[in-house]
């Protein structure tokens, strides 16, 4: 693969251009496959330029305004963590309609921190799966501020089954700092649940749409994360390690995070240029917490039209298409 | 010492055990000086107490199969900085160093090989080489382990040594997890047996992903197994872990592994399980390898206690 780092620091405008960039090459690519193919695909291609010129025209208030200072790494993670950014929840209530969280992991016990169910998105039949942080002090503690036990990814598991069974797409919605840490954990086999829930969907006979909304801390969102399409929003990070257990190993100092986040490249633009997400969602000027509702708007006209553009897969192809999405990832040298 | 001539071929290399003086050694846990050849002749087992040194790559492979049956298929891909890591150093100085001090490309050794007689395909991670840490070289390294595995109709015997993904490759080593997964799976559909040996330590990304969707698990005695590390769990309680935390022996009684192996009766054990579930013949008398027929007997005292604390109380 080849991929040359960007030096400079990531800033609004510069990452909208690269979503823009993207955007445009996928209108070419369906473009081309409808006029290939003689099928109408404009189902997927109006919304989708709807959705480009929107970006165009606000990438060009935004270079017309004052420049706005470039961002570091590190200030996107802290967007990503901002008190009020919206939670799943909050995206299942501007969203979806007739979601039914149903619980338990049918073996233990039910976790709070990763939730599911069935809902209509934006109309079309789904399987949620959602890490749920807390929106106050009572619900973070209640929900381990998104950190799930073994019960979490069984649940998952388990909500997978029913999705495949009735054929229906399963939407993820990552945020969580990482699985929990704790003694209880480790004794329910948090490992094996967390490789069982990846297994789980390397199998899925039905369409995955994983999007990571606020924070993708390591195995325990990526549990979650083997998708037909993994898409994250403009503030959101998604890495191997948080920042600050980073800095712990490496300069035995937490503090050190900011310099951790900028070695990391856990940011929406790095990981597009890494290949890891198809696609970044925009999110409101200043992030997604100052208008959830646009941010809501994003969301789900993204989510949407990727799930329209699995629907015309079979199930074999799904299978296909997952396994080698994320057989090739990687960066190394032959020979 | 009877048993000697069995294990010349097992002798150290002069590059490694470092601290090692030539011909005693201590061994850490029940600090009883130790005859190095005595120490080489139990696979490194401390004869006194049964620690279980820890193994490079190499003499794993030398320890679990049949001498001279081993052909190496990894080595091909090299790793590379994408992401021009910087911490303390850089990540290319980081991987000339752990490149210089094993002599392999990377934290994964892998090939095609005999076990008492049984082809399979083996990989196995190599702590040394940076803590076992998972980057894309070992992933890509198991993946194609494994689709060869597949390809040749051959079970596959992976063993783990790792402190889980390698940070310096950020969310690509995140995604080595999946892809192996993936991997694997064909491994799965050909209807091959897959069985993961874990020996200490295994925690993290490895032990959330490839290790432990394994058919058969087992463990060595005494390995630190578990996805978050015990500082990690430490600090976010703030109490103290109970005894034995994480240990192999402790997963057993949580269910999470299927045996507790001395690593002097692996080959037998990992032999009798891989001929049923492939359906070949089981071990001829001939064929039993002399080295570990020699060993039970000379150690049945020691046998049976293992055979104790692994099985049935
Ligand atoms: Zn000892």
């Amino acid at each position: 693969m080849s991929v040359s780092p960007d030096p400079s620091s990531p800033n609004p405008v510069s990452s909208q251009q690269t979503i823009l960039t993207e955007l445009e090459a996928r209108l070419g690519d369906l473009k081309a496959t409808a006029q290939r193919t003689g099928s109408d695909l404009s189902a997927i291609t109006l919304p989708l330029q709807a959705q480009i010129e929107a970006l165009r025209a606000r990438i060009g208030a935004a270079l017309a305004s004052v420049p706005t200072p470039p961002m570091s790494r590190w200030e996107r993670v802290q967007l990503a963590r901002a008190p009020g950014r919206p939670t799943s929840l909050d995206y299942v209530e501007l969203l979806t309609t007739d979601f039914t969280e149903l619980h338990g992991d049918r073996a233990y016990g039910d976790d709070p921190a990763l939730i599911g169910g069935p809902a209509r998105w934006q109309d079309r039949p789904v399987m949620l799966l959602l890490q749920q942080k807390g929106r106050d002090t009572k619900g973070k503690i209640k929900r381990r501020f998104g950190m799930s036990n073994p019960e979490g990814y069984r649940k998952a598991i388990r909500l997978m089954d029913l999705a495949e069974k009735c054929g229906l797409p399963i939407i993820c919605l990552i945020d969580t700092p990482g699985a929990y840490p704790g003694i209880a954990a480790e004794e329910r086999g948090q490992g094996w649940a967390i490789a069982e829930s990846i297994q789980r969907m390397v199998r899925l006979r039905v369409p995955a749409v994983c999007a990571v909304i606020g924070e993708g801390g390591s195995g325990g969102a990526l549990a979650v994360g083997v998708g037909n399409r993994v898409l994250i929003m403009e503030n959101a990070w998604y890495s191997v390690i948080s920042p600050e257990a980073c800095a712990s190993i490496i300069w035995k100092d937490p503090a050190k995070a900011p310099e951790a986040a900028e070695a990391l490249r856990l940011t929406a633009p790095d990981l597009l240029e890494l290949g890891i997400v198809e696609e970044v969602i925009a999110e409101p000027p200043g992030g997604a917490h100052l208008d959830p509702a646009a941010s809501a708007g994003f969301l789900g006209e993204v989510v949407s039209r990727h799930l329209d553009e699995l629907a015309l897969l079979s199930a074999e192809e799904l299978l296909t298409q997952r396994g080698e999405r994320f057989r090739r990832l990687g960066a190394f040298l032959e020979g | 010492m009877a048993l000697d001539k069995f294990f010349r071929r097992r002798r150290a290399q002069p590059t490694e055990g470092s601290d090692i003086p030539d011909l005693w050694s201590k061994c850490p846990a029940c600090k009883e000086n130790i005859y190095n050849k005595d120490l080489e002749a139990e696979l490194y087992v401390c004869p006194k107490c049964a620690f279980h040194h820890r193994l490079s790559a190499r003499r794993r492979v030398e320890v679990l199969l049949d001498q001279g049956t081993f052909m190496q298929q990894s080595g091909h891909v090299r790793p590379v900085d994408v992401l021009n890591f910087v911490d303390t150093e850089t990540y290319p100085a980081r991987l000339l160093r752990a490149q210089r001090k094993t002599g392999q490309p990377d934290a994964i050794l892998t090939g095609t090989g005999e076990l008492l007689g049984l082809k399979l395909t083996v990989a196995v991670m190599d702590f040394e080489f940076s803590g076992g840490s998972m980057g894309s070289v070992v992933g890509e390294e198991i993946s194609r382990a494994a689709e060869g595995a597949a390809q040749a109709g051959l079970p596959l015997l992976l063993v783990a040594a790792s402190g889980g993904a390698r940070m310096q490759e950020s969310a690509l080593s995140l995604m080595q997890m999946a892809k192996t997964t993936v991997a694997l799976e064909r491994l799965s559909k050909a209807g091959l047996p897959y069985i993961s040996l874990l020996t200490d330590p295994t925690t993290g990304g490895v032990t959330a992903s490839f290790a432990t969707i394994a058919d058969v698990i087992v463990a060595e005695p005494g390995a630190l197994i578990g996805f978050a590390g015990p500082r990690v769990i430490q600090q976010t309680i703030r109490q103290s872990l109970p005894e034995g935390f994480q240990r192999s022996e402790f997963l057993l009684e949580h269910g999470m592994v299927d045996l507790v192996t001395d690593r002097r009766e692996q080959r037998a054990v990992l032999h009798s399980v891989l001929s049923i579930l492939t359906r070949q013949p089981g071990a001829k008398p001939e064929q039993a390898d002399p080295v570990q027929a020699d060993l039970v007997q000379a150690d049945t005292s020691h046998a049976s206690e293992l055979q104790a604390s692994g099985g049935e109380q």
